[in-house]
């Protein structure tokens, strides 16, 4: 069967089980936008793109699928770099398609001709410049083989006019042939003995639970490690909902503004066991003074972050689903009372210091308001953020039981992240609630996205913490720069009005009495509304490690006279 | 302390500018990288000295970085291994015909050969491990080095063992071994 280049590209993603694309189209990309008509294709026309690269990021990361995003050749291209970045600090599976100027053409600076494959290097898996139509078939199997296989992460293939729009013979090839791409998934006896040897010994063993539980779907080995050895579980950021926050052995979030109790359970441990997860320096606090006591086993996909920043005893190479699934025989049962009363001790201390258990002042503090947004959806919505204070109170207060309804940028800590990605959530589950949790700084970094969200009927509910403030770079000025505010006072639109330019319905809060029902009002509407939350202006998220201090060397919430 | 890898690598452009970019990524200073082809078209060899100050760490990140570009097929230690390493140097000498019998006669000694002469000077070709090379130009610079170039190190272990594979899972990663392992593949 003979085809263009443009149209093997439909047909390739067609094949991979693509339903949607996120886009934009321009002049080195038109012949695919013109072949896509052809093709049972959902295309969003997002209103940059940034935002269709992180509609695509969150829609892989609700979908468990790989997503995709296109642009075309120049500033088209480049404007995915922050979201491609985003994809690959957090190993997420997003494969973008880019055009480029004709092959004859390249390196004569030619009309929009930008070097995309040489830009993208290092925040891409891999990635591709395809010169040729009989390239395209192949390269495209191959790119979503890599972006999903081993630890997943971005692939970008770039795509020249020519090969667009020249025919060539279509087969789909039945195979990838990568003699250098061998993702380990198993780990071999004798250092899985070695492992279950640590924690026969263990009297004080904890589970760090990272983003590569949920990126293998190890959810259900991990309950039943954690039950059958009774280990309490303490979760990465991007690790939140693989584990039930319920569960009595869910210790919650770790790290710089992880529970303190968590903190003390790790540094008090005897035994890490490290699921899938990468020992990044947001969890460690410094390196000198971490976990002094614990041995530590590593099961990681990715054999580059074995020893990486954490010198480990027993590094397990291999998929967290395969590895746990083939230790969760070999390991005994053991109760660890005493260890789990320990940390229970710490977890009294710490509820006497929540903010939760304030009394209510009528003002808004972001804490209460996720907890209320938490209770009306019953725990059940997909939540996705920006970044700053209100990510740390979401992933502080916003309890999930589930996996794949979290949607975070945890490595690059991408503002103007929230709104685009709930988006394409929305299109991976569409029949669940999918709230946006934004600050005012973050929101109008993306908020033209608002459109594509009306355009599409996107069901998304957004909520924006306003404090006037880049509230966490003022939280770092008020901590350790003498309060002196630098840059960090921010004037933001009327985001209702603005909200509504866009033809969003919105409401803005500013008394504790209107919370319940506003998110009652946005629950009910269909489609995407936005409410603006007034919040305390100067509230700080607690606890902290402060960077380069121990991690339980933390600042408290001050106890309220 | 300088540690010699060798890495076969997919024989496909931009591989290079992989390696190298990722190196410089992870802030890794390259000593020395020659890159040529081998038996197999396919398939090209890097022999790459890297300078290690945290030693078997620094190793053994090294060669887990290098396997997750996908075009590398195979990566070797062979630091500590029985090689045959060699550099390739030409050196022009400023010499006038009064003196070119000792430079002739240093060149027998370290069974290097002059490739070139001009009335006021010669080319010295001398292949050898680094210490000789830097034996011989150390005798020369006295005499005059106009211009020199060098290969850079390029190195084979001895006899039919391979180099030291880190990574668990990765042993025995010669390229006939990894097609079959591509057949495999779900």
């Amino acid at each position: 069967m003979k085809l263009k280049g443009a149209e093997i590209v439909w047909e390739c993603l067609v094949r991979e089980g693509v339903e949607v694309v996120f886009g934009y189209p321009g002049g080195a990309n038109m012949p695919i936008y013109d072949a896509m008509l052809n093709y049972p294709v959902h295309h969003v026309l997002v209103r940059h793109e940034q935002g269709g690269a992180h509609m695509a990021d969150g829609y892989a990361r609700a979908s468990g699928k790989v997503g995709v995003a296109m642009a075309t050749s120049g500033p088209g291209a480049t404007n995915l770099v922050t979201g491609i970045a985003t994809a690959m600090m957090d190993s997420v599976p997003v494969v973008f398609i880019t055009g480029q100027v004709a092959a004859h053409l390249i390196g004569g600076d030619a009309f929009q001709e930008t070097d995309v494959t040489g830009i993208t290097l290092p925040i891409t898996k891999h990635n591709y410049l395809v010169t040729r139509a009989e390239e395209i078939a192949e390269t495209i199997r191959e790119a979503f083989y890599i972006a999903k296989s081993g630890r997943p992460g971005p692939v970008l293939i770039d795509i020249c006019k020519n090969a667009q729009v020249e025919s060539c013979e279509f087969a789909y090839p039945e195979e990838v042939k990568l003699p250098g791409y061998q993702p380990v998934t198993r780990s071999p006896r004798n250092l899985l003995d070695d492992a279950v040897a640590l924690i026969e010994k263990a009297k004080k063993p904890i589970i760090l639970c990272g983003h590569g539980v949920i990126m293998s779907n190890a959810e259900e080995e991990l309950m039943q490690f954690a039950v059958k050895t009774q280990t309490p579980v303490a979760s990465t950021l991007l690790g939140l909902g693989a584990f039930p926050a319920s569960h009595e052995l869910s210790l919650g979030m770790m790290g710089m503004h992880g529970e303190a109790y968590t903190n003390l359970a790790i540094q008090n441990s005897d035994l890490i066991l490290a699921f899938g997860m990468r020992f990044d320096d947001r969890v460690t606090g410094t390196l000198k003074t971490y976990a002094p006591k614990a041995k530590k086993i590593h099961i990681e996909i990715d054999p580059s972050e074995v020893h990486k920043n954490v010198f480990v005893d027993v590094p397990l190479v291999g998929d967290v689903k395969t590895v746990v699934a083939d230790l969760i025989p070999l390991v005994d049962e053991y109760d660890h009372d005493e260890w789990k009363q320990e940390i229970n001790g710490w977890k009294n201390e710490a509820d006497t210091r929540s903010i939760m258990n304030w009394e209510e002042d009528g003002r808004l503090y972001v804490a209460h308001l996720i907890a209320d947004i938490w209770k009306a959806t019953g725990g059940g919505a997909i939540v996705t953020t920006d970044v700053g204070q209100h990510q740390m109170w979401t992933a502080q207060y916003y309890q999930l039981e589930k996996p794949n309804r979290w949607i975070t940028s945890g490595g690059a800590g991408t503002m103007g992240f929230g709104l685009p990605s709930a988006i394409g959530a929305w299109f991976a589950a569409k029949d669940q609630e999918i709230w946006a949790v934004a600050g005012d700084g973050g929101f109008q970094m993306t908020a033209a996205e608002l459109t594509t969200a009306v355009q599409e009927g996107a069901n998304v509910k957004v909520a924006i913490m306003n404090n006037s403030f880049l509230g966490m770079v003022r939280q770092w000025q008020e901590f350790f720069f003498e309060k002196r505010y630098s840059a960090v006072n921010m004037l933001a639109p009327d985001f209702v009005k603005l909200a509504e330019a866009h033809g969003v319905p919105a409401k803005r809060v500013t008394k504790r009495e209107e919370v319940n029902e506003a998110i009652e009002w946005a629950r009910s509407i269909k489609g995407p509304t936005v409410l603006e939350f007034r919040v305390e202006m100067e509230d700080a998220v607690y606890p902290m490690v402060p960077a380069g201090a121990a991690l339980h060397e933390m600042i408290r919430r001050p106890v309220k006279a | 302390m300088n540690y010699t890898f060798i890495a076969l690598v997919e024989n496909k452009p931009g591989v290079l500018n992989r390696v190298a970019s990722l190196f410089r990524r992870r802030n890794f200073n390259i000593e020395s990288l020659a890159v040529g082809r081998t038996e197999n078209p396919e398939v090209s060899r890097m022999t790459v000295v890297v300078d290690c100050p945290n030693g078997d760490v620094d190793a053994h990140r090294i060669e887990a970085n290098l396997y997750k570009l996908v075009n590398v097929i195979d990566v070797q230690d062979v630091t500590h291994q029985p090689v045959v390493a060699r550099d390739l140097a030409l050196i022009k000498v400023r010499v006038g015909p009064e003196r070119r019998a000792e430079v002739n006669g240093l060149a027998e000694i370290f069974r290097a050969r002059i490739v070139d002469v001009a009335p006021d000077s010669v080319v010295v070709e001398i292949t050898g491990t680094e210490d000789k090379i830097e034996g011989m130009i150390e005798l020369l610079r006295p005499i005059g080095i106009v211009e020199m170039v060098r290969t850079g190190q390029i190195s084979m272990t001895r006899g039919v063992h391979d180099g030291v594979r880190r990574m668990p899972g990765m042993e025995s990663r010669r390229y006939e071994d990894v097609m079959d392992m591509a057949e495999m593949m779900p």
